[in-house]
């Protein structure tokens, strides 16, 4: 796969892991947040933590759009499908997603619901084009990536005339996300973790480009590097924020130059604001009420938008009192810090939003890395002797 | 977040479609949100549509920057052979 | 006096009805004129209840393994329902170490199902078995309303002997050993999952169902020590070690680059969000043998052609955890843990 196995060079990462040891100053201390799952996952899949030095400290954030998904999101969905008969569509990833009363949308489809899984938004329109009969919802979730190609579905239902089809629409933003990691009235509840750096997603930066990051630096100062999703990326992005860091810069650079410029793609942004507006507000599971993070379909559009079609009010549903969901999000808690961690919440099980995307910190570290946990060091891991690393 | 993968485009197809390659599997993809799409680009594909071009150029010179990375340094003892 | 004349099937535009599976004359003509014709061997001829087999040789002792197959498609690139229930029970029976000797097969049918499928079903069977050389000696044959089946559902049971002194189980595996595959992982889920019409792409991925009896042959020939086989199917490779992690009360550590996974297969599962090792396979077989043993069973399975690309990809470890562990391509480690629900394609 060209473009693809030369960014997973395991060659080229101990090269890497060498120059990132060389250029950590052993006398201080780097905590970096990589806000998106998808690094969350390269890191735990290729053991990349094991190749950092000690004073090197990955934190996983918020950026999974199952994870944040409140369970009042998908209780909308479960209701409709079975008070109203409707056929819900949606991507795999939320199928498992715990919801209220015990549910989730597997677990309502088992019982009756009509509710089954799509690769892509247009197979949802394509469905209710082809069966006129049939009330289609489109369960719509994702960052600014997926936001487009729904915003197209959404063009395409106007310009048919499409009757039976509508978006029930969990649309969130990546910038006020992090904004909300680092200054929400939460942080006095769990206390905050000095972070010297954010990686920021790079296929999100493909649409909204890594402009809107540069308020973010300049005010806050802290470095932002947007970084592509091999490991060999999130590795080159980790040693750009630590020169960074050891230069006193506080930027906002571009990894991932083959894919990411500064003003992004200006055909899907138009796209996306002629059909969607900010919402004034919006639960994020583990965040809670976060302002300005997520997106609504417009009037003109209000004929396709099943929160209006549907006449749905939203009821917010407390997450189990003992998840610490909140406190990893924000990387002020380590999953094993969890009583429920691996006890009563697994991926079999999931009770917060962490364990339930493969991309959550708690499902990273319940699948790729729980082993650490039993380590004699409760942590780092020692690497085999056969690989250790001179230091 | 976002599973999205470089593919080559290889042919294409009615309604703003294009035919991608990714290791010989071959997908049906929407280029409705990228202009100027030639055959033989690649192209960034998430939930069935392109998001953007790559650039070839750049994808070079990030690969050039990893091999220097490891090229600065000696070669650390102890190290097993890949 | 004449025979009655019975009308032939119409094995080209009837379909399963509510008679075929009643009991009377209609039942009867489908199991002679299909099963019994395309299966037929000695046992099933005889049309009675059950088969009278001969005993085992002294000191062997009987093998008893049963699958139920429910699979969509029923047809496949590489295969069939039919094909994959004859070869996954004989697989079932070979990784006991025993030599397959028969199989029943119970079909349940579903109301408005073509004969023509059905033919086609159970000709592959047939052939699979003949190929196998494990005939089918008994079977059964049932009809389910239209909406209460899947078109066909399949169950093979399989019975064989395992010779004197042989021992092979997931329980047997000890630090140290040395844990082997058979060849490249996720084929024949990977099959499967690109005929959904949900996922739409097109890939020369076929299911790699095969009856393993003869490569177990070669294997076990040249190292009788063999201590563990298994045929990683649901779940795949991974899931297949983290059993045999827990019934042998060990832990592993694996060398991600060594296990062999096609560049079609990987590629697909990037599209889809998958991992290739919790995909099923159809056609591979796990092997755990002493470390010293390893390089002639490794010989032993690339000698045979079903084995060609099979490798070495880590060792048995102890751990009182039981974790199956994983060095990564960049020198790492992570764990590679059970399958938890059903692989679900993901966009993130």
């Amino acid at each position: 796969m060209k473009y693809v196995d030369e960014f997973r060079d395991g060659t080229l990462a101990r090269g890497l892991a060498a120059a990132i040891r060389a250029e950590a100053d052993p006398a201080r201390r780097y905590a970096f947040m990589e806000f998106c799952g998808g690094h969350t996952h390269a890191i735990s899949r290729y053991g990349v933590t094991d190749l950092l030095p000690p004073n090197v400290r990955m934190i996983h954030g918020p950026g999974c759009p199952v994870c944040v998904l409140p369970i009042g999101r998908i209780d909308l969905a479960i209701r409709l499908a079975f008070e109203r008969g409707v056929t819900v569509l949606t991507y795999g990833d939320c199928l498992r997603v715990p919801a209220s009363d015990g549910l989730s949308m597997l677990k309502a489809k088992a019982r009756g619901a009509d509710i089954r899984m799509v690769y892509s938004a247009a197979d949802a329109l394509a469905l209710a084009q082809r069966e006129p009969g049939r009330e289609v919802v489109f369960f719509a979730i994702g960052f600014e990536t997926t936001t487009p190609p729904t915003a197209l579905v959404l063009q395409q239902a106007r310009a048919l005339g499409l009757a039976n089809f509508s978006v029930l629409c969990n649309h969130v933003l990546t910038p006020s996300a992090i904004q909300t990691i680092l200054e929400s009235p939460e942080v006095r509840q769990f206390g905050t973790v000095p972070l010297d750096g954010f990686i920021g997603p790079a296929h999100v930066s493909t649409i909204i480009g890594s402009r809107p990051y540069e308020f973010f630096a300049e005010e806050y100062r802290k470095p932002v590097v947007i970084a592509g999703f091999e490991p060999l990326d999130v590795m080159q992005a980790i040693r750009m924020l630590i020169r960074q860091v050891n230069e006193g810069r506080a930027e906002v650079e571009n990894e991932f130059t083959r894919a990411v410029n500064r003003d992004g793609n200006l055909k899907a942004q138009a796209l996306v604001s002629e059909v969607f507006e900010l919402r004034r507000s919006f639960e994020w599971r583990g965040l809670g009420q976060v302002p300005y993070s997520a997106l609504r379909i417009r009037a003109p559009f209000a004929a396709w938008d099943a929160e209006v079609k549907f006449g749905l009010d939203y009821r917010s549903v407390p997450d189990h009192k003992a998840c610490e969901c909140g406190a990893i999000l924000r990387g002020v808690k380590r999953p094993s810090d969890c009583r429920l961690f691996a006890t009563v919440c697994t991926p079999e099980n999931p009770m917060g939003s962490c364990m339930v995307s493969s991309e959550g910190a708690c499902a990273a570290h319940y699948n790729y890395g729980r082993f650490r946990d039993h380590a004699p060091d409760n942590g780092r891991s020692t690497p085999p002797a056969t690989i250790r690393l001179a230091s | 977040m976002c599973l999205a993968i470089p593919a080559r485009v290889v042919a294409f197809a009615a309604d703003d479609q294009a035919v991608v390659d990714l290791g010989g599997v071959r997908k049906q993809v929407s280029l409705a949100l990228v202009d100027g799409v030639e055959l033989g680009d690649y192209v960034i594909v998430h939930v069935g549509y392109a998001l953007s071009r790559l650039d070839p150029e750049e994808a070079e010179a990030t690969l050039a920057l990893l091999r220097e990375a490891g090229a600065l340094l000696e070669p650390a003892s102890g190290e097993a052979p890949a | 006096m004449k025979p009655d004349y019975v009308r032939p099937l119409d094995l080209r535009q009837g379909r399963i009805d509510l008679n075929h599976g009643a009991g009377g004359r209609a039942m009867t003509q489908l199991i002679e004129e299909l099963f019994a014709r395309a299966l037929a061997n000695d046992y099933l001829g005889q049309g009675d209840d059950g088969a009278v087999l001969p005993a085992p040789a002294p000191g062997e002792r009987l093998v008893l393994a049963t699958d139920a197959h429910v699979v969509s498609p029923l047809f496949f690139p590489g295969g069939d329902i039919g094909a994959l229930a004859v070869h996954g029970t004989i697989n079932d029976v070979a990784v006991m170490g025993a030599r397959p000797l028969y199989l029943t097969a119970s079909f349940i049918l579903e109301e408005g199902f073509p004969l023509a499928d059905l033919a086609r079903i159970v000709h592959s069977m047939a052939a699979a078995a003949h190929a196998a050389g494990v005939p089918v000696v008994t079977g059964d044959t049932k009809v389910v309303e239209q909406g209460k089946g899947d078109g066909v559902f399949i169950s093979t049971t399989g019975l064989g002997a395992l010779p004197a002194g042989r021992k092979l189980g997931g329980a047997l595996a000890r630090p140290g050993d040395a844990v082997l595959v058979s060849g490249s992982l996720g084929e024949h889920g990977m099959a499967i999952l690109a005929q959904r019409e949900s996922l739409a792409f097109e890939s020369a991925i076929v299911s790699d169902s095969a009856a393993l009896h003869g490569l177990i042959d070669a294997l076990l020939a040249a190292v009788p020590g063999v201590r563990v086989l298994r045929d990683p199917t649901r779940g795949g490779l991974a899931t297949t070690l983290n059993e045999i992690a827990r019934q042998s009360g060990v832990g592993m550590q694996l060398d991600e680059a060594a296990i062999p996974v096609s560049a079609q297969v990987a590629a697909a599962c990037e599209l889809l969000g998958l991992d290739p090792l919790y995909l099923a396979n159809e056609g591979k077989l796990v092997a755990i043998c002493a470390p010293e043993d390893a390089e002639a069973a490794l010989a032993a399975l690339r000698a045979h052609p079903l084995g060609r690309a099979a490798a070495r990809i880590g060792e048995v470890t102890a751990d009182p955890q039981h974790f199956v562990q994983l060095r990564t391509t960049f020198g790492g480690q992570r764990l590679l843990d059970w399958l938890s629900g059903e692989p679900l394609p993901r966009i993130c």
